[in-house]
């Protein structure tokens, strides 16, 4: 176990953070529930609930084993001489942890509450259709699998983080904030979902139209964009900290980027739908908003204000386009957007921190050492070490993600019956209505 | 078809990371890197296509 520890301040302030992580988890939860329909608001607040749980527990039982820290034991492949690290090799249920204020202690707990988060995001793919226990198996195979292995490659001194160390790619793969081991990768896992669960009936007709099923809550979805946004205040900060060896006084640019990505991005998507569909769009811009957090993620310690703002509105147009191709081109039925926000903002994260980073301190390197000043503002091959990460997201978490949830729906099959989704998941799953006093009773309006 | 689409996705990262371990020369890494890029795209693309729904389930 690597006796890194912070100073008692950055300790302090990384505690702080860690804690606001949650609020990120609740944001994205009653933006789901608003996004969906009346008729399974209930079912998805359960879900996410359930998530959140199975999550944590599957990752406390040996995710975080898998996984790993910077430094920790890990088993290793060597290929050509150089060794490639793949996976953790952690005792099973924290069973090697002291918490004493540790960095691997601190990495830990911000950990569980990450990987509970990153388990939320396929919920608004599967929303209004999406059996609870099926959620639930699907949130601990993400868990403790997909989450810990790809976890470990980035944030664990994994392969993809000594690119740089072994083949002189970049700095290796950089991710402050969890746009790839977080985000993107819950928005493939939404993908797979989606694909595996198949539209909600009545969304697309023979004849080739898609008729909009709006959510049933705007105020519900704003204003979980505002506690996402102070959720994300502290997942960028604590993984700057953590995973970046940022100093915590440089928290505050951390949290003024992700503010301003965010803030660009909403706008952008609320000036295209105005430009497009004569009105700004709620829920576009909602995802919009949350597109630029999560485009923050990766490069939030790493590019000035103005290059976030820039990051932001590229992130706006971008998800914009994708939520309506996905939807309308490809017959991916999406209520929450989550594969537009999550995975493709995600993605467009990553790629922005090789085009806008500047590496004007150290940043750590695999033995979670500083990096030698002389390397300290440059960073040549960077763009490749990016998207190499990507593209292992793509062809390598994809169909594992795919073909571990295709399996578990053989087994345990993820949709709901016909007469469930017609009923909507409350009653049919929890046997009680979200909004019972909102019942309309058809004799209240038979003439007396 | 799902499956060619998901085989070619492997196959691209396979590619990207025989590109990584095999070559040292900087040009010739990134241009297999590439390649492997692009066998990817192809795969997400075939991924797609074969996840439409048929016709005649619509509705």
């Amino acid at each position: 176990m690597p006796e890194t520890k912070f100073s008692e301040a950055t300790t302090i302030a990384c505690l702080f953070f860690i804690f606001l992580v949650p609020l990120a988890a609740a944001g994205i939860s009653i933006m789901n529930v608003g996004l969906g329909r009346s008729r399974s608001a209930g079912h998805m607040m359960m879900a996410s609930l359930c998530a959140l749980a199975v999550a944590g527990l599957a990752y406390f039982v040996c995710g975080f084993a898998w996984q790993g820290y910077i430094g920790s034991p890990a088993h290793s492949l060597t290929f050509s001489g150089k060794s490639w690290n793949w996976i953790g090799a952690e005792p099973f249920l924290f069973r090697n942890l002291s918490f004493d204020g540790s960095a691997v202690s601190l990495a830990a707990l911000f950990q569980i509450f990450c990987v509970g988060f990153a388990a939320l995001i396929p919920l608004g793919s599967g929303a209004d259709r999406w059996r609870l226990r099926a959620s639930c198996l699907c949130a601990g195979l993400l868990a403790c699998c997909t989450y810990p292995l790809f976890a470990h490659w980035v944030w664990g001194g994994g392969w993809l983080a000594q690119l740089g160390a072994n083949y002189g790619i970049g700095r290796g793969f950089l991710d402050a904030g969890g746009a790839s081991s977080i985000q993107v990768l819950g928005g493939l896992t939404a993908l797979a979902v989606t694909w595996i669960l198949g539209p909600r009936r009545g969304k697309y007709s023979a004849d080739g139209m898609a008729p909009a099923i709006p959510g049933h809550n705007s105020v519900l979805v704003l204003f979980g964009c505002v506690l996402a946004l102070v959720g994300w205040i502290g997942i960028n900060s604590a993984g700057a900290i953590l995973f970046t060896g940022a100093e915590a006084s440089g928290s505050a640019l951390v949290a003024i980027n992700t503010l301003l990505a965010a803030s660009a991005s909403a706008l952008t998507a609320a000036f295209i739908t105005k430009i497009r569909f004569g009105k700004p769009d709620a829920s576009l811009t909602a995802n919009g908003w949350v597109g630029g957090l999560v485009a923050s993620s990766a490069s939030c310690a790493f590019v000035s204000p103005a290059e976030a703002v820039v990051i932001g509105s590229i992130a706006g147009t971008v998800i914009t386009f994708s939520i309506e191709w996905l939807e309308l081109r490809m017959e991916v039925d999406d209520p929450g957007g989550a594969i537009s926000v999550h995975a493709v903002g995600g993605i467009w994260g990553l790629l922005a921190l090789s085009v806008f980073g500047q590496y004007q301190r150290p940043v750590m390197n695999v033995a979670g050492e500083a990096l030698p000043a002389a390397l300290i503002g440059i960073a040549p091959g960077q763009w490749l070490a990016q998207l190499i990460g990507v593209a292992t997201l793509l062809g390598f978490v994809l169909p594992l993600t795919y073909g571990l949830n295709r399996l578990l729906n053989r087994f345990y099959p993820f949709r709901v019956s016909v007469e469930g989704e017609r009923q909507g998941m409350d009653l049919h799953e929890l046997g009680a209505g979200a909004y019972p006093e909102f019942v309309t009773h058809g004799d209240e309006f038979l003439p007396r | 078809m799902k499956a060619v689409g998901f085989v070619m996705l492997l196959a691209g990262w396979l590619l990207v990371l025989a590109a990584i371990v095999l070559f040292t020369s900087p040009a010739l890494r990134t241009a297999f890197i590439l390649a492997g890029i692009a066998v990817e795209a192809l795969g997400m693309i075939l991924a797609f296509r074969s996840h439409h729904i048929p016709r005649e389930e619509k509705g």
